[in-house]
């Protein structure tokens, strides 16, 4: 338990973190508000936040919906649920509301095509299932009305109106809200109208997208590609909102950028102190160096990274294709020394340390054109790498590693578009480590911020959004230049 | 812009004269589409000053507001912009074709034909635009009263510009320079290609030259942009324009107090002024659209046309049965529908370029959204016999030097055979090369053994997208516009058409 290892603070912020629960649930129950919003940054405990609700509020007897964006998403809210309530009598330990041992109904709506994935199959019974609270069905009226039910949005806002529940369902969570487009919502909301919803999700993430231009609709409360919690909100300004204060993610030395740059006016910090995580690199040998040719530098963007949680590797400046080459391989040696060097982590969950296996490491960049050429630079390295994730932005929202390295949306680049600067993928970058980040650059990029000050169109109608993507690159990059490590001129 | 784009561009560049970027004509044009040059009076949102209207090169009508500042005679002028427009229109709508009916839609008939209109930039489709917002609204009766056809008319360029022109894969109407820029890579900048003069001088430099000269495309560019030469092509005047000849006249009719020689001379002048500015203008019109019929017709051109003429039907059916002026803004659920029904066009759009024209297909194969190769081995007998009866499953593997980017589980489809999508089962490096190694799952026929001509073999050469493996979904059912749920505002007040409707801003 992390409270008992690090002291007070923890344990205080732990209860902090209870009490914003304990309000969402009073607001929820009181029949006051229509709906509630929770806003998270970035590993606060959004889930746990999610599965508790939703105990909570299938307690009232009353049915609960819940809405993920994916189906990864699904399945990973019912594996959460089923574990955390699925099993009757077994003991929860730290939770004195023991009277309740009543096992949850989970119902998961699927398409045609679904296979259970193997969190799903231990919920279903049988003989080498840990229970069966689950039921998997492509009908609501399938189901045989589970107290949760849970589906994608895509699936939900295709369910018809003779399955549903009489009058609708009482309750609906909606996770991951700041991703779901407000024409999505719309197509689902008459679903719980008459009930409560709870909005959660974090709106320091990537937008949701058209394909198209949306500019006709800009300034308009119902703009259809906007986010769903941005339509609520303007449509009901006076929803309570709530904010998880502290995450568990990120590291003490990752917080207060991630917080200044992205979350200027939602300050929140982390649940970890300083001491508690640690992070340890084995020494340079000259084996190890030799090993991987001349790495002095990226050894020392790896030292550097161990021990102050930030690393900038710059590469000289120059201006690339999309797929720098060098900027490529530089991800991939980065994340090859940190398993070879055997990086070890410490927090108060793992005390004893942690090896940083492949598996733990993330590499996330802008395009999928540049995941694929630092995959391949990665097996080009060594077959013990294939376990790190590379993937871009987009798909790297929602997942937690040891270290991750970036490339740098803006490296090497002569322009900065609106895709490139947006704060959604930057922070979506610069939040997926629990304990150190390394981001890989060409030089020059604050220069090129510079260059290119704001030039789209102002929309009357639409509300500032503030950071804009230059000012929290700025940010950035300004603490970045404390953890420089130039690579030198070419290898 | 994407990099085979851009490479173009710089070919282009290099070349000094445009360059092709597609083999086909990815829009439909119609035998007699009307031209339309508008303009508008600079500074003024939406005050008309000339416009030069034609279905016939040889036979344009020159419409022009000799006060633009007045409400009266912008009106008059709207009344005969409609006349020609709604004329044009209506013309369209003799013989019809029976649609048979299909489960959700019951027989109905479609016009054979549609209008088209054919502005010189994406500032003319905005002044249309405009001009649809002021005219929809008005009224016969009442105070103000204006010509029948005006609110018409209104509502026609509301739906040229506003709803069909956005839509992708629509033509009914055109700005000439996007047309010709998604046509021809110059190497000039995206900005310079809006100016009508200077596009078409990258593509036909010789059509600039005067006798015995020979010119590359940017020598004719830098003639084009002689404003002298080729006047702007509108929606606004330039500024020499205005000060030299636009505002004297104006300024006369001011200190004439109404005489009616001066009105005349003043109205004569300015006719005489901007017939002679617009008529390059109207020239390189017809020429782009010269260019642009000497390309070969699309695959998909028949099919993207009679999506357009069963828009135009239903349109012009409402227009007859009285339906009220478009709303000045879209509720939550039609805008949702708008966004489905634009994002659903964008898709089959692109798909229907990639798979009509080579060109396109390469730029995916440059993004990583392709793959081209030669089928290396079939096995064209395998089967999946987990179920209770075999399927075929045939696995073909493909040699390619393309980067593969997609991953596996990944649908794609080749331009030979559109409605089979195989599945990506693994990727693996060999040398330079990569083999791609395919399922295919469908598109076989119904029975155990493949139909013949249904697997690859063994030599050919294809080339494999997810763009053309993109399967479209009916949009999800939204709430009725009376059930709108409180996320989203409530169920809307129900729109009735008021006086006030026009009383916009700028008027």
């Amino acid at each position: 338990m992390p409270g008992r290892i690090a002291g007070e603070s923890v344990a205080d912020r732990s209860a902090d973190a209870r009490a914003v629960i304990e309000r969402v649930t009073a607001d929820l129950l009181s029949g006051a508000h229509r709906g509630v919003i929770v806003d998270s940054p970035p590993g606060a405990g959004k889930s746990t936040l999610v599965v508790e609700l939703a105990k909570r509020l299938a307690d009232t007897g009353e049915p609960v919906m819940i809405v993920a964006q994916t189906n990864e998403q699904v399945d990973d809210l019912v594996d959460r649920l089923a574990t955390a309530h699925g099993q009757c009598g077994r003991p929860d330990s730290g939770d004195d509301s023991s009277h309740d041992r009543r096992s949850l109904t989970i119902g998961r709506l699927s398409a045609s095509g679904y296979v259970p994935s193997d969190r799903v199959v231990r919920h279903l019974g049988g003989a080498d299932a840990v229970d069966d609270s689950v039921t998997v069905a492509g009908k609501v009226g399938d189901l045989g009305r589970p107290e949760v039910t849970i589906a994608t949005a895509a699936k939900w806002a295709r369910t018809g109106a003779a399955d549903w529940p009489e009058g609708g369902w009482r309750w609906a969570i909606l996770d991951e809200a700041y991703q779901m487009r407000s024409d999505g919502l719309l197509a689902i909301a008459p679903r719980f109208a008459a009930g409560t919803a709870l909005f959660v999700g974090d709106p320091g993430q990537l937008d949701p997208f058209a394909t198209i231009d949306g500019d006709r609709w800009a300034g308009s409360a119902w703009d259809p590609t906007d986010s769903a919690v941005a339509v609520v909100r303007s449509h009901n300004p006076d929803l309570p909102v709530h904010r998880l204060p502290y995450s568990w993610r990120l590291p003490a030395s990752a917080a207060p950028l991630v917080c200044k740059a992205f979350y200027p006016f939602t300050p929140f910090e982390a649940g970890s102190g300083p001491q508690d995580r640690a992070m340890k690199v084995s020494g340079v040998g000259s084996a190890l160096a030799g090993s991987t040719g001349f790495a002095g530098p990226v050894d020392q963007a790896i030292d550097l990274a161990a021990e102050s949680g930030w690393a900038l590797y710059e590469l000289p400046a120059r201006h690339t294709v999309r797929t720098d080459a060098e900027a490529l391989e530089a991800c991939a040696r980065l994340a090859a020394r940190l398993v070879r060097r055997e990086a070890t982590v410490f927090d108060p969950a793992y005390a004893e340390g942690r090896q940083v296996t492949a598996d733990r490491i993330a590499i996330g960049a802008a395009h999928r054109d540049q995941a694929a050429g630092i995959r391949a630079a990665l097996d080009r390295l060594g077959a013990d790498l294939t376990g790190v994730t590379v993937d871009t932005a987009n798909r790297l929202q929602g997942r937690e590693y040891d270290v991750c390295i970036v490339l740098h949306p803006l490296s090497g680049r002569r322009d900065a578009t609106a895709f490139h600067l947006e704060t959604g993928r930057l922070c979506v970058l610069l939040s997926r480590h629990r304990h150190a980040c390394i981001v890989v650059a060409r030089a020059g990029i604050p220069e090129l911020l510079d260059a290119h000050p704001h030039t789209d169109p102002v929309h009357l109608g639409v509300p500032v959004k503030f950071p804009d993507g230059w000012e929290a690159h700025q940010a950035v990059l300004a603490h970045l230049a404390e953890h420089r490590v130039p690579a030198g001129a070419g290898r | 812009m994407s990099a085979l784009a851009a490479l173009a561009r710089v070919e282009a560049f290099a070349a000094d004269r445009a360059v092709p970027l597609a083999t086909v004509r990815h829009v439909h044009l119609s035998p007699h589409p009307l031209v339309v040059v508008p303009i508008l009076l600079a500074g003024e949102a939406a005050a008309p000053l000339a416009a030069l209207v034609g279905t016939e090169r040889a036979d344009p009508q020159l419409l022009v507001v000799r006060q633009p500042r007045d409400r009266d005679q912008r009106f008059a002028f709207l009344a005969d912009l409609a006349r020609i427009v709604v004329g044009y229109i209506e013309a369209r709508r003799g013989e019809t074709e029976v649609v048979e009916a299909t489960r959700n839609h019951e027989e109905w008939e479609r016009h054979l034909d549609a209008p088209q209109l054919i502005v010189p930039n994406p500032g003319g489709i905005d002044a249309l635009r405009l001009l649809g917002r002021s005219a929809r609204f008005r009224s016969s009766q009442g105070p103000y009263p204006v010509d029948p056809l005006v609110p018409v008319l209104g509502r026609y360029l509301t739906w040229f510009a506003e709803d069909r022109a956005p839509t992708a894969g629509s033509s009914v109407c055109l700005a000439l320079t996007d047309v010709l820029a998604a046509h021809w890579a110059t190497g000039q900048s995206a900005l310079e290609d809006q100016h009508l003069a200077a596009l078409l001088a990258w593509i036909v430099p010789e059509r600039f030259a005067t006798a015995g000269q020979r010119l590359t495309g940017s020598q004719a560019a830098a003639l084009a942009e002689d404003p002298g030469r080729w006047p702007s092509a509108g929606p606004a005047t330039d500024p020499e324009f205005d000060t030299d000849v636009l505002s004297p006249l104006i300024s006369a009719q001011r200190n004439a107090d109404g005489d009616p020689a001066v009105e005349r001379r003043v109205e004569n002048e300015l006719r005489a002024a901007l017939g002679e500015r617009l008529a390059p203008t109207w020239d390189l019109m017809w020429q782009g659209i010269e260019l642009l019929r000497a390309l070969p017709e699309a695959g998909h051109d028949g099919h993207r046309w009679m999506v357009d003429r069963g828009r135009f039907t239903d349109f012009a059916r409402g227009v007859d049965e009285g339906a009220p002026p478009q709303p000045r803004r879209e509720g939550a659920v039609a805008a949702a529908k708008r966004l489905a029904d634009l994002e659903a066009a964008q898709e089959s759009y692109d798909k229907q370029r990639a798979l009509d024209d080579p060109l396109v297909l390469a730029g995916y194969r440059v993004t990583g959204e392709a793959f081209a190769g030669t089928v290396v081995a079939v096995d064209a007998e395998r089967q999946d016999t987990s179920g209770r009866t075999p399927k075929p499953r045939p696995h073909v593997w493909l040699r390619t030097a393309d980067p593969v980017v997609l991953r596996k589980g990944t649908k794609v489809a080749c331009p030979q055979r559109p409605n089979q999508r195989p599945v990506i089962v693994a990727v693996k490096r060999e040398g330079e090369d990569h083999i791609v190694e395919l399922e295919l799952v469908d598109g076989m026929g119904r029975r155990a053994i493949p139909e013949e001509g249904s697997v690859p073999e063994e030599g050919e050469y294809r080339c494999y997208s997810t763009v053309l493996a993109a399967e479209r979904f009916p949009p999800p059912p939204l709430p009725e516009v009376a059930a709108t749920p409180w996320t989203h505002g409530g169920p809307p007040a129900e729109y009735m058409p008021t006086g006030a409707d026009h009383d916009e801003e700028w008027h």
